[in-house]
């Protein structure tokens, strides 16, 4: 390319080939995750330098089977590669293939050179030919499929030298199309084809008639001409099947000539392990097991790094509050801004770990045994096997897990998996909980083993399991939808993780939790920091009245500042806010105080212990600075005289926060998975009053 | 006649002959299971459903409904 020397390149290839670790050492950590207009799924890109002169921005499409796509994430490859008014549109491809499944490789590979793309094929893991038995005749095989082939082992960081040497020389690849579907199955109507979209090439006319309804970006007028053309032809659908047919006749015929195995070299560890992972008893006590182990670890392995992350924050409050000039701006920082980030922050642990075995597990190929052991029972509960992921990645946060979704073909299973995610026990509850069970259930053991916070930890946990179960059966049973099942699944071979792919993948999803999540995390607790510390007249003379009030009382000046602090909070925006929902949230057993933290945990829960510090900061200005739980623990109820966060009320909380859907980002994510709001308010309303009615009944019982 | 993948037992073997086209998905001829292909049964999940084949090279797993759409002939 003279003039403009960057290249854009897509990475296309089926699922388990190695895509991802070629796209790792091309790359490097030169990467980013960006989103495709209008949907969320993510777009990875990076920058590699082919040679001197030559850059490349390479973008990692989704793993397919075929351009036709089946699941939401497939149809961004079909888009990427068909609509060429797109900046990314590639300028050549490269497919990935692998040595054990060419075959099928083959059948994308023969579809995307129809296209006329400059195209290379690269097949992967050639380092295992031998032990596998395979030989592959690489000249004969560029010869019929008029292509530059390239071996390579992306692992081992073999042959990605002689790939970027053969991209230099991309100009002058044969773009000559392999099948000819035209011929094979009905040249007059193909012909015709030719002659109603002269502008494009045949098989791109063929993929824009048969995937109108995945094309979001044609054109009104060349959506009107195809729908025009697809009126009189009901062919299309047996066409299809037909070029499938076709297209392996032509791939077995290649394949025939060029590629052999000798089966006696193949190895047996893949049904010997097959044997033990799916086995009726062993596959799900394995199953189990990971799972124990997965969240012993989260809560185990995570603890140490977040109290450090927590008490890092508060300390660098300190030091911001006496370090910088007294003002509105300090406070802004020291009580708005610092602990906003903390609160971001403090998840960063358990997201990472619980990605860090997931993305484990999902490499070494463990993932599509648990969908194939599990599919049978969450079709029970409405669901598919591919649903146990998301349900999994609904422990650290509901926004990534709904994103997981997505390779889930069946429109009812999906929509059935989004909206239960939600009442799964996600690490946002988990600071709410925390501090609650601390306040309410003794640290005692019973039996001498079992601790009752833990057990009580436990048994939310179960709770949010159950509820997300009974939900799903019910929606299972109220949907009306249609639909058919397109459940297929690949059983790729088990490998070895490869510890730059998990990391990379861990990084990404991190990355992905802080700037999605994370925005509106700090932005909330801006906003409330902003609502506690204005407010309207009263508010702004609370000096002056509480001291007129007092002043026959001669209190010390250390009783009235905090009197005064008190007043002001009850008299700010917030404090009116909470004063305003009281009586509605008085039956679960909540004053206006609780009733603000409620409010502002509407949008994100963990901003509850955040709120309810700010608004005792606020309050308790001047003091030594106590820990929430202490400042908590001694909160009064000034009419009784009771504690506030007595059994009753923290129970009350507990459950609440187990049922209700308080999360913005979560309901944003839905609405545009969903592509309504039909959903999201459904989830809104529908966990908000079953949280609304459990919370009110155990309050009323217990107290 | 009447023998479907589902009818299989586990280490059979069968040649696909036929399958309504509509009644199966796109995207399972394109990871191989055509007409004329080896069908080999591997395993079936421990609540009967769903079935692990390999067919044309391929591993895959599929539900019985599916399965019971394609039509074999089984080899001895």
């Amino acid at each position: 390319m003279q003039g403009n020397s960057v290249l854009n390149i897509a990475l296309v290839g089926n699922p388990n080939t190695g895509k991802t670790s070629l796209f790792n050492q091309l790359t490097g950590l030169n990467q980013k995750v960006g989103n495709y207009p209008g949907i969320t799924v993510d777009k990875k890109q990076g920058k590699c330098k082919i040679s001197e002169h030559l850059t490349a921005e390479i973008i990692d499409l989704p793993g397919t089977y075929s351009i036709n796509p089946t699941t939401l994430d497939e149809t961004i490859v079909l888009e990427t590669l068909l609509d060429d008014s797109n900046s990314s549109f590639p300028d050549l491809v490269i497919v990935v293939a692998e040595v054990e499944n060419l075959k099928r490789n083959l059948f994308l590979f023969s579809q995307i050179k129809d296209l006329k793309f400059p195209s290379i094929l690269v097949i992967n893991m050639s380092d295992q030919m031998a032990r596998k038995g395979i030989t592959i005749d690489i000249d004969a095989l560029k010869k019929e499929l008029k292509s530059e082939i390239i071996l390579i082992s992306a692992r081992k960081n073999l042959g990605i030298d002689a790939l970027k040497r053969e991209i230099e020389n991309y100009e002058n690849w044969n773009t000559e199309p392999i099948a000819n579907i035209s011929e094979k199955i009905d040249s007059v109507f193909f012909e015709t084809i030719k002659t109603t979209f002269p502008e494009f090439s045949l098989y791109k006319s063929w993929l824009l008639i048969t995937q109108q309804k995945n094309c979001n970006f044609l054109s009104s007028k060349l959506h009107h001409k195809i729908t025009e053309f697809n009126k009189d032809n009901e062919k299309v659908g047996k066409y299809q099947h037909k070029e499938t047919i076709y297209r392996y006749q032509i791939i077995n015929e290649i394949l025939k000539k060029t590629y052999s195995v000798d089966k006696n070299e193949a190895t047996d560890l893949r049904s010997r392990l097959d044997r033990i992972l799916t086995h009726k008893t062993y596959g799900y006590i394995i199953f189990f097991g990971i799972l124990m182990l997965i969240f012993q670890s989260i809560f185990e392995w995570a603890s140490l790094p977040m109290d450090l992350i927590d008490s890092l924050f508060a300390s660098l409050s300190e030091l911001a509050k006496t370090n910088l000039p007294k003002g509105t701006f300090t406070n802004l920082i020291a009580e708005g801004v610092i602990p906003g980030i903390g609160g971001i922050v403090i998840f960063i642990p358990q997201i990472a770990i619980l990605f860090l075995f997931i993305a484990t597990l999902e490499e070494t190929g463990y993932m599509s045994r648990v969908v194939f052991l599990m599919d049978k029972i969450m079709r029970k509960f409405g669901m598919s096997g591919k649903s146990i992921i998301p349900l999994i990645s609904g422990t650290a946060c509901a926004i990534p897990a709904i994103m997981a979704s997505r390779n889930i073909s069946d429109w009812k299973e999906r929509l059935i998996t989004i909206l239960v995610i939600p009442f799964t026990t996600c690490s946002a509850r988990l600071p709410v909980y925390a501090i609650l069970i601390a306040l309410i259930i003794p640290d005692e053991r019973i039996f001498g083993i079992f601790n009752l916070q833990g057990l009580t930890l436990m048994g939310l946990y179960l709770l949010g399991f159950t509820a997300a179960i009974s939900s799903a059966v019910l929606l299972h049973n109220v949907l009306k939808i249609k639909t058919k099942s397109l459940f297929v699944i690949e059983m790729p071979n088990y490998k070895l993780p490869s510890f730059k792919n998990v990391f990379y993948e861990v990084v990404e999803k991190t990355r992905a939790f802080i700037f999605g999540a994370g925005k509106i995390i700090l932005a909330l607790s801006i906003i409330l920091w902003f609502l506690a510390s204005n407010g309207s007249d009263k508010f702004k003379k609370a000096d002056e009245i509480v001291s007129k009030q007092e002043s026959a009382n001669n209190l010390p000046d250390e009783v009235l500042n905090k009197k005064i602090a008190s007043y002001r909070l009850e008299h700010s925006y917030i404090g009116n806010m909470g004063k305003v929902i009281e009586p509605v949230i008085k039956p679960m057993g909540y004053d206006w105080k609780i009733g603000i933290a409620l409010i502002s945990s509407f949008a994100a829960r963990e901003v509850f212990i955040g709120a309810l510090a700010t608004i005792y900061n606020v309050e308790s200005e001047g003091e030594n600075v106590t820990t929430i739980k202490e400042r908590m623990a001694a909160e009064v109820d000034p009419v009784t005289g009771e504690k506030r966060f007595n059994f009753a009320t923290g129970m009350s909380l507990l459950l609440f926060y187990a049922f209700a859907m308080q999360c913005i980002g979560t309901l944003a994510i839905v609405k545009r998975e969903t592509k309504s709001w039909k959903w999201p308010i459904l989830q809104l309303t529908g966990m908000g009053a079953l949280a609304y009615i459990v919370s009110v009944i155990t309050f009323s019982i217990l107290s | 006649m009447g023998d479907t993948i589902a009818s299989l037992l586990i280490g059979e073997i069968g040649i696909i002959q036929d399958f309504c086209l509509d009644a199966i998905p796109l995207n399972l001829l394109e990871m191989g299971c055509l007409p004329g292909k080896e069908v080999r049964l591997l395993q079936i999940a421990p609540l009967k459903d769903p079935l692990y084949i390999k067919v044309n090279g391929s591993h895959l797993a599929i539900r019985i409904e599916t399965a019971k759409q394609i039509n074999i002939t089984k080899l001895l």
